[in-house]
């Protein structure tokens, strides 16, 4: 999920000007075999996936899809993804608006606080919310002596929406915040100094260069929001997620899990197709780098004070609750002997996974990107959007199939280290894919040109000089995967080996079975590695924009 | 005699439904300098990376020290060509040293060390031998990047555009040492370039190309003498055009009867270079000066005839004091060239 816009636009980019750039000399053919390789085993699970709905019979899918259960779950999940878009809009928008361009008192801390509740998986959050807002949780508990039985429900909707939220605007914050600082406030002045007023001004000139920065990061709160299993299910929200695992948990009737599948994966494409058509033009208005003259920040005056307030409800919700939360449960089980039930079995398992995910998405990633770069053409194209399926195919439905693909075909692979790897790798290759096309962008051509007439064959160009050139690139991608992959649930709680607990499955056990204190540890662990994820992903974002 | 290094017969390539290079015919012999020279996108560039296998050849055949590179049923690719290509943008590698740049293309079985060294010292960089690309001035890189080059010893050298990333103020002096150190290393070079000074001071011979078709090789003294179409005459510097009527090696125009090279007859364009239109003051005569120029070293005078039609001359900046108004009389310093009009 950690797919930035910057590198969706960069996709996007490189797909419209591809075919204008001519190819130079043909594609070795092992390059062909590997790429073609990569991105038909990433189209596995999607094709399979159809394949298995289909051969439900057409009367059945039919009888699935008129279902009235069917309607809530696509109009409760569009629902919550637009819902949450807005509101994470709204709060991002606000946010990087008071952190860039006000006089908000403390506005450097408040800048990086507010960014912070993006190292919180969503999972972790929601069970920090429960057990803060839940029945018989600590906000209920102070509220007692006031006479306060019960809070209003944190299950369902509201919780669901609540806990998205506050853990995904920052997507719509850091990009919107980008937008703001690459525009050149003489724009806004030379408006102003035409006629408009300030209005006016916002209007044609400063939104029109935002918006790019505002739907890219909507993208990504939607796309989440789509794929998230862990929040929804904690906080009992009908989504397609928790609706296909329960499905699939069930009962042996496993045409509507993928009935179910398919119509999530159609619902993430309506998304990207939308995304796609409104985002326009948009590059257009990219400003080039270099410094901008800071401009004055705006006066709030009297409104500094609900400002502040603003934030701070914020990052308490957001940030605050949840590390108060998880200290609480550690310190507690710590006294009761609880937490120090900890394995550290879960943690190497957590390790070998991701790990493993890491280093075989960079090599996938290898050969599709080098023949999308150096080879692009209309074949090498496809080829690239096929190693970016993962993109719209939640962790859930790339769990799915697979586990219909190992049952029927592959009994040998059914439940074993090697089908959870493969499905890290398709869920997060775009990751991969994406950061080594950043770092091959920068290598000119013309030195792996320059190897071949100094005598190497292609492969020995590619090895003693792009390879190295772009191992920074390569090395960010693994860490990227390897980070993300370890705070992926659904896929692990379907295709995980039996008694294989990673941290993130043991989040979810035990916050199911509101075993809160022994989630702690794991929760504590996951937060670190996301904090780890989202400063790699934040200092590749600064670099390529100083470049 | 000095053997033929590279022979290309009727080389064609086009990109889509765009002709990029049509038709080029080119020999060198060994040790010689071709410019290519042309305006941009003329096709130079691609001409070049036909001949390093770096492009497939639509059409024609190649041969490089009398080995056939490229035919019809073959494309020798370009690690097994022995020509080595300096880039415009010099594609140093960066992540190696300049030592490791230059010994990146020496054969197996060569003494690596030792050629690095010759390599280093013939472009006097052996003092920095293990600074790395990004520590070198424009100029320097550009050195490493010719030695790099070279250090294979191949049967040819290709250069891009090699002055454009430099300064002007280095550029004559940088073209200077480039010239010594290719003659030194007894190099065949081809380079493409789009600037007329650059082609016309350092090569033996240019090919002058246009829409990707070379229209004519030569030396750059007869190229520059006796351009073979009126396209060539305006490309290589200034140009004055008057229509004419030739016969018998004369021709009748403005400027009076003179003689021309090559045998013309009927209606004509006579093509005169500003430096071979004298101009004498002469209160009494045909023209006037319009306007003046002064460069120090020389001035660029243009002067109209009574006929109305403008001439360009150019003389030494010690050959008179002119001014705008004043008449003069013009003579013909040397025979000229006509085209068919």
């Amino acid at each position: 999920m950690t797919v930035t816009n910057a590198k969706l636009s960069n996709l996007v980019l490189a797909v419209q000007s591809n075919w204008k750039r001519r190819p130079r000399y043909r594609a070795p053919l092992f390059l062909w075999g590997a790429a073609a390789l990569v991105s038909a085993l990433a189209m596995l699970p999607l094709g399979y996936l159809v394949l298995r709905a289909a051969g439900a019979g057409y009367s059945k899918v039919w009888d699935i899809l008129l279902r009235p259960r069917t309607h809530e779950i696509f109009l409760g999940s569009a629902g919550l993804a637009g819902t949450v878009t807005l509101a994470a809009v709204v709060i991002g928008v606000l946010l990087a608006w008071l952190t860039v361009r006000t006089d908000l008192p403390g506005r450097k801390f408040w800048a990086v606080a507010t960014v912070l509740p993006l190292v919180i998986p969503s999972y972790v959050g929601a069970f920090t919310l429960i057990s803060a807002f839940g029945p018989r949780g600590f906000v209920q508990g102070w509220l007692e002596p006031l006479g306060v039985e019960r809070l209003p429900s944190i299950y369902g909707f509201p919780g669901a929406l609540l806990a998205l939220t506050l853990f995904t605007y920052p997507y719509i914050l850091l990009s919107v915040r980008a937008g703001l600082r690459g525009l050149d406030p003489s724009l806004e002045d030379a408006a102003r100094s035409l006629g408009r007023s300030s209005f006016q001004t916002f209007r044609e000139i400063t939104w029109p260069h935002l918006r790019p920065s505002v739907l890219a990061g909507a993208l990504l709160v939607a796309l989440y929001t789509l794929s998230d299993f862990g929040a929804v299910s904690m906080l009992r929200f009908d989504s397609f997620t928790r609706a296909i695992y329960m499905q699939y948990r069930a009962s042996f009737d496993r045409s509507t899990a993928a009935v179910l599948a398919l119509l999530l994966v159609g619902l993430t494409l309506i998304i990207l197709v939308l995304e796609h058509r409104m985002r326009g033009r948009a590059r257009y208005y990219r400003s080039s780098s270099g410094t901008v003259r800071p401009c004055p920040p705006v006066k709030l005056g009297r409104w500094r004070w609900p400002a502040l307030a603003f934030c701070a409800l914020i990052v308490l919700l957001g940030l605050v609750t949840p590390l108060l939360v998880i200290g609480f449960w550690l310190v507690r089980g710590i006294n009761v002997g609880e937490a120090l039930q900890f394995r550290p079995d879960i943690v190497f398992n957590s390790l070998l996974g991701s790990g493993l995910a890491g280093f075989v998405a960079i090599l996938a990633a290898i050969p599709v990107t080098i023949l999308a770069v150096r080879f692009p053409g209309r074949v090498s194209r496809w080829l690239e959007r096929g190693a970016y399926i993962g993109y719209a195919l939640p962790g859930i439905v790339i769990a799915l199939s697979l586990v219909f693909f190992g049952a029927n075909f592959a009994l040998f692979l059914y439940q074993t280290l090697f089908i959870l790897v493969f499905a890290y790798v398709v869920r997060f290759l775009p990751q991969a894919v994406g950061s080594t096309r950043a770092s091959l962008l920068q290598v000119s051509p013309r030195l792996e040109e320059a190897a071949r007439n100094l005598g190497r064959t292609p492969i020995q160009a590619l090895s003693s000089i792009t390879v190295p050139l772009i191992r920074p690139g390569l090395l960010t991608g693994l860490a990227l995967v390897f980070l993300t992959a370890m705070k992926e649930l659904p896929a692990t709680l379907i295709l995980g080996p039996t008694d294989f607990s990673t941290m993130a499955t043991r989040i979810w056990n035990a916050s199911t079975e509101a075993f809160f204190a022994q989630a702690s540890v794991p929760a504590l662990l996951l937060v670190l590695v996301s904090a780890v994820a989202v400063w790699l992903i934040l200092s590749q974002e600064e670099r390529k924009a100083s470049r | 005699m000095s053997t033929i290094a590279i022979r290309c017969r009727d080389l064609s390539k086009s990109f889509g439904e765009v002709p990029a290079v049509e038709g080029v015919n080119l020999f060198l012999h060994e040790g010689h300098f071709l410019a290519l020279l042309g305006p941009s996108g003329c096709g130079k560039t691609t001409t070049l990376r036909l001949i390093a296998g770096f492009e497939p050849l639509d059409r024609g055949e190649i041969e490089i020290k009398g080995q056939p590179v490229n035919s019809p049923d073959l494309h020798v690719p370009p690690e097994q060509r022995n020509v080595s290509m300096v880039f415009q943008e010099y594609a140093l590698f960066p992540h190696l040293s300049v030592a490791d740049n230059v010994a990146f293309g020496i054969p197996k079985g060569v003494d690596k060390q030792q050629r690095v060294h010759e390599t280093l010292v013939l472009v006097g960089l052996a003092d920095i031998k293990s600074r790395m690309p990004y520590e070198l001035s424009g100029g320097q890189q550009q050195r490493v990047a010719l030695a790099r080059a070279l250090a294979p010893e191949p049967a040819l050298v290709l250069l891009d555009e090699p002055f454009s990333n430099l300064d002007a103020s280095m550029r004559s002096q940088v073209r200077a040492e480039v010239r010594q150190i290719l003659r030194l290393a007894k190099a065949t070079v081809i380079f493409v370039t789009h600037d007329q000074e650059e082609a016309l001071s350092l090569a033996d011979e240019v090919a002058v190309m246009i829409e990707g078709r070379i229209v004519q090789t030569d030396t750059p003294a007869r190229l520059y003498r006796r351009p073979l179409s009126k396209s060539v005459a305006m490309f290589l510097g200034n140009a004055n055009f008057l229509p004419g009527q030739a016969g018998n090696g004369q021709v009748n125009c403005a400027l009076g009867r003179l003689p021309t090279l090559g045998i013309h007859t009927g209606p004509v364009e006579v093509m005169l270079r500003p430096e071979d239109l004298l101009l004498k003051l002469d209160p009494a005569g045909s023209a006037e000066i319009v306007d003046q120029e002064y460069f120090g070293h020389d001035q660029l005078i243009k002067v109209r005839l009574d006929s109305g039609l403008q001439l360009q001359s150019r003389l030494l900046g010690s050959e008179g004091d002119f001014h705008s108004g004043q008449r003069v009389t013009l003579t013909v310093r040397d025979n000229v060239v006509v085209y068919p009009a």
